[in-house]
């Protein structure tokens, strides 16, 4: 059984077709990339998954449970965890804060806990502490150190977009939802971030789906890719089949000027 | 003449400034003030103020950040000069004006005796000349002054914040001292200081400026270094407790009275800090609220309220009351869980409004009492006696500790899991519920605690008053808190103390008077005029949540700590410095 099976999945914005029924399904320990051109429906896939928006019809299926219509904060709790494209982090918060925010679907402490110090929310706040640290040293010395208590709006691109992935992974999901996690870093660091996607799988054992618009990351790191256009899916399969495919290239590059046009 | 341009324009701001306190009437009214015997008076105080500040400003130039300013007397003298004489030629022309129309009619301060005063007693033609040149010679003193040396001016500000404190607190320090003969040395029977008394106080407070510069900073470190049962730990302690006292045994009545109003509005902002600075919803209907705190307490404990009459004591009640709070909190809160920003805002306007005219409708009237309100309310039991606003010297200690309570628990939360998801709630909605957090929890807690903090306030106001009626709760004092909470410091524990302080303390609450008598009528003038300032120079607060200001302090430190032991980042990435 799949982790997430998504069946016939619809989303309209007025009279937009955002996603025309999707059907998709990812197992557990894969990572699939989501591709596509511009306006081809792939955030608001992931928005409808995460439940920011929630669906016009379909399911979606995750663990056995159907989670359409669910809270996003629900949502997460179940265990998906997703970054945005625009990057948004809470920027007055300092980098560890970020991180143990991610973690408050995972802990208890209430407010009485919070006035009367018990010995429970102390532990609690030490163990969400210490999380916090484990899960930012998962990016090495980058997020580490001093950078502890900076305010996230004083980091670099290429890090708010680390401490995006290191908040979604505090909140301790299956299935995390990337979205165009390279986009504005520099080769190199492109580079080392692809190979962390492959660790968060292999190391941490979740499972992963990637929107990216950089071929070479895709290729890398992608055990399937699920090609989206006009909210519709046009092409699955291994990168190297959908490179090749002549609906997904056309998709890309548009129609040959010789076919005739069904207007 | 380095900038004549920016001198002109303060000349005429200040030209402005001074014809407006002059046409609504204030310097009539605060000349009715001595500060210093014989001819230092408040009004006078307040209209040469004017231009000495902008002599300092046209002294300093336009602000520039990139270069220090040039600290030259004599060219500051005259660029000081230059901006209180354009101040003084607007002034006249507003003098003359008024002196040659009659405008009574729809300016009723707008008349002789205005121009009297403004003509420094002259008349009209010889006077306006003698206004422009005192207008000139206090621009180019604030020019002078600004060429001063540090300690000089550090000096000169001392002394005239110490004289001035002395000659507008006089009912405070009539208050402490108590003792006639000394009071007869420092005050003159007006209630102005003597001169000698003001050399005096003026020239130690310079003295003291010199010889405690710097040394404050020192101390508080030394305090906070020392090792738990040192010496200096005790010394502190002890200071706490004497400073505790000083209601009990040093402070008369009119400052305790005046402590507890302060200490009212510093509930009520942290309550509201808790909504607003930390969970960042703009509730403008927090009085609501406090009416309920304070109606409860009437109902259950006072033996005239209508139909429901169980007269419990004041400590009974208290929890019922607090449930009660809690239970509006989640009435208000649940229906505007989808609302944000400015829809929040007006929403919560009117909430506040439907309580304090439900509590007047017909409908609720026999249970509080309608327009005629509660009465007998009783004081607060303790060991057999019964305290009420009779005794504000032992009241205040209830309202001490109830803010001692406040305090505490908006400390904890705000470091705690709960105190988290509100940040990040006030930073982004739809992000913090997308990690996991349930917005609406979050929110009703954020409601449920603020409008128990504010029950506290309300339950004390109506032991404190005894007698209550609905225009307490109106929609003024919602729009005071907040702007208590903004002034002070949004998600600042100490500035909402500090902002209470000012506006209630010192300029007076809506319906309290504050150290500054003469300042009643002219109260929420001066908020507004304090709001626009403050958003325009200091939007952060008077004294901004101190977390956050040593968090960037101390980064510049830790990262050449890290640099030191040879941290490494892996690459030369360029790190933005916004």
């Amino acid at each position: 059984m799949p982790l997430l099976d998504i069946v016939g999945l619809k989303k309209a914005f007025g009279g937009v077709q955002a996603l025309g029924g999707v059907d998709f399904h990812i197992d557990d320990g894969e990572i699939v990339s989501v591709i596509g051109p511009n306006g081809a429906g792939k955030t608001s896939f992931f928005n409808v998954i995460s439940g920011l928006y929630p669906s016009d019809e379909g399911d979606i299926i995750f663990d056995g449970d159907n989670l359409a219509h669910h809270l996003p904060n629900e949502i997460t709790r179940r265990g998906i965890a997703r970054t945005f494209q625009n990057v948004r982090l809470f920027p007055n918060l300092t980098v560890l804060e970020n991180v143990m925010v991610g973690q408050h679907c995972r802990t208890r402490a209430g407010m009485l806990g919070a006035i009367l110090q018990t010995k429970k929310q102390r532990a609690e706040e030490k163990m969400t502490e210490e999380k916090a640290k484990e899960i930012l040293s998962f990016f090495g010395t980058r997020l580490a150190g001093y950078r502890f208590d900076q305010p996230a709006f004083a980091l670099s691109y290429a890090n708010r977009r680390r401490l995006e992935i290191a908040r979604a992974m505090a909140t301790e999901p299956r299935l995390l939802l990337l979205d165009e996690p390279t986009a504005g870093m520099n080769p190199k660091e492109t580079i080392e971030l692809t190979e962390q996607i492959g660790k968060l799988r292999d190391e941490r054992g979740l499972t992963v789906i990637v929107i990216s618009h950089e071929m070479k990351v895709v290729e890398d790191v992608s055990d399937r890719v699920v090609v989206l256009d006009h909210g519709v899916k046009i092409a699955e399969g291994h990168y190297d089949y959908v490179a090749a495919n002549e609906d997904v290239i056309e998709a890309y590059l548009g129609r040959p000027a010789e076919k005739p046009d069904d207007e | 003449m380095k900038d004549f341009a920016f001198t002109r324009r303060l000349g005429l701001i200040a030209g402005i400034t001074m014809s407006f306190t002059a046409a609504i009437g204030m310097i009539e009214n605060f000349n009715k003030r001595v500060l210093v015997e014989p001819f230092i008076l408040m009004g006078y105080v307040v209209l040469l103020g004017v231009p000495i500040l902008v002599g300092l400003i046209s002294a300093r130039g336009r602000p520039n950040p990139l270069e220090k300013p040039i600290r030259d007397s004599r060219a500051g003298a005259v660029s000081g000069l230059i901006a209180g004489l354009f101040a003084g030629l607007v002034t006249s022309v507003f003098v003359l004006i008024v002196d040659t129309f009659d405008m009574t009619q729809f300016f009723p301060n707008m008349r002789p005796a205005m121009v009297e005063i403004m003509t420094f007693g002259f008349g009209v033609p010889i006077g306006l000349l003698v206004l422009i040149l005192v207008t000139g010679v206090a621009g180019s003193l604030g020019g002078f002054i600004f060429g001063q040396s540090d300690s000089v001016r550090r000096g000169i500000g001392q002394a005239t914040i110490w004289v001035l404190g002395f000659a507008l607190f006089e009912g405070v320090v009539n208050d402490i001292l108590e003792i006639d003969p000394v009071l007869d040395v420092i005050y003159a029977p007006n209630g102005g200081l003597l001169p000698w008394s003001a050399v005096v106080i003026g020239a130690v407070a310079w003295w003291l400026s010199g010889r405690f510069q710097g040394k404050s900073k020192i101390l508080v470190e030394k305090v906070q270094k020392a090792d738990k049962w040192s010496g200096i730990r005790w010394g502190t302690y002890l200071l706490g407790v004497v400073v505790l006292l000083l209601p009990l045994f040093v402070l008369g009545g009119i400052v305790n009275e005046l402590l507890i109003n302060v200490a009212f509005f510093v509930l009520l902002g942290l309550g509201l800090n808790i909504v607003v600075g930390y969970a960042g919803l703009l509730d403008l209907g927090y009085v609501a609220f406090f009416a309920v705190g304070a109606y409860g307490i009437a109902v259950l404990t006072s033996p005239l309220s209508g139909t429901i009459n169980p007269e419990f004591s004041w400590w009974v009640a208290l929890p019922i009351v607090m449930a009660l709070a809690a239970l509006a909190g989640l009435v208000v809160g649940t229906p505007v869980l989808k609302m944000r920003g400015d829809y929040l805002a007006i929403v919560t306007l009117g909430f506040g409004e439907i309580v304090r005219i439900l509590l007047l409708s017909d409908w609720l009237t026999p249970i509080f009492g309608g327009a005629q309100g509660v009465r007998q309310i009783p004081g607060i039991p303790f060991f057999g006696t019964e305290i009420s606003g009779i005794d504000p010297q032992y009241f205040i200690y209830f309202t001490l500790f109830f803010v001692a309570i406040a305090a505490y628990i908006s400390y904890r939360a705000e470091g705690s899991r709960v105190g988290r998801s509100w940040a990040a709630m006030r930073e982004d909605e739809d992000v913090a519920e997308a990690t996991g957090i349930s917005t609406i929890q979050a929110k009703l807690l954020a409601f449920v605690t603020g409008a128990i903090v504010a029950s506290f306030a309300g339950a004390l106001f109506a032991a404190k008053v005894g007698v209550i009626f609905t225009n307490s709760f109106d929609v003024l004092v919602s729009i005071i808190i907040l702007v208590v909470v903004i002034v002070g410091g949004m998600g600042s524990i100490p500035g909402v103390a500090v902002g209470a302080f000012v506006l209630i303390g010192i300029l007076g609450g809506p319906k309290s008077q504050g150290l500054l008598a003469e300042f009643a009528q002219y109260k929420l003038l001066i908020y507004g005029a304090l709001l626009v300032f403050m958003m325009l120079k200091r939007p952060e607060g008077l004294l901004p949540s101190v977390r956050r200001s040593r968090e960037l302090h101390l980064e510049e430190l830790e990262q050449d700590a890290w640099l030191d032991k040879g941290g490494d980042f892996g690459n030369d990435e360029v790190e933005a410095t916004t």
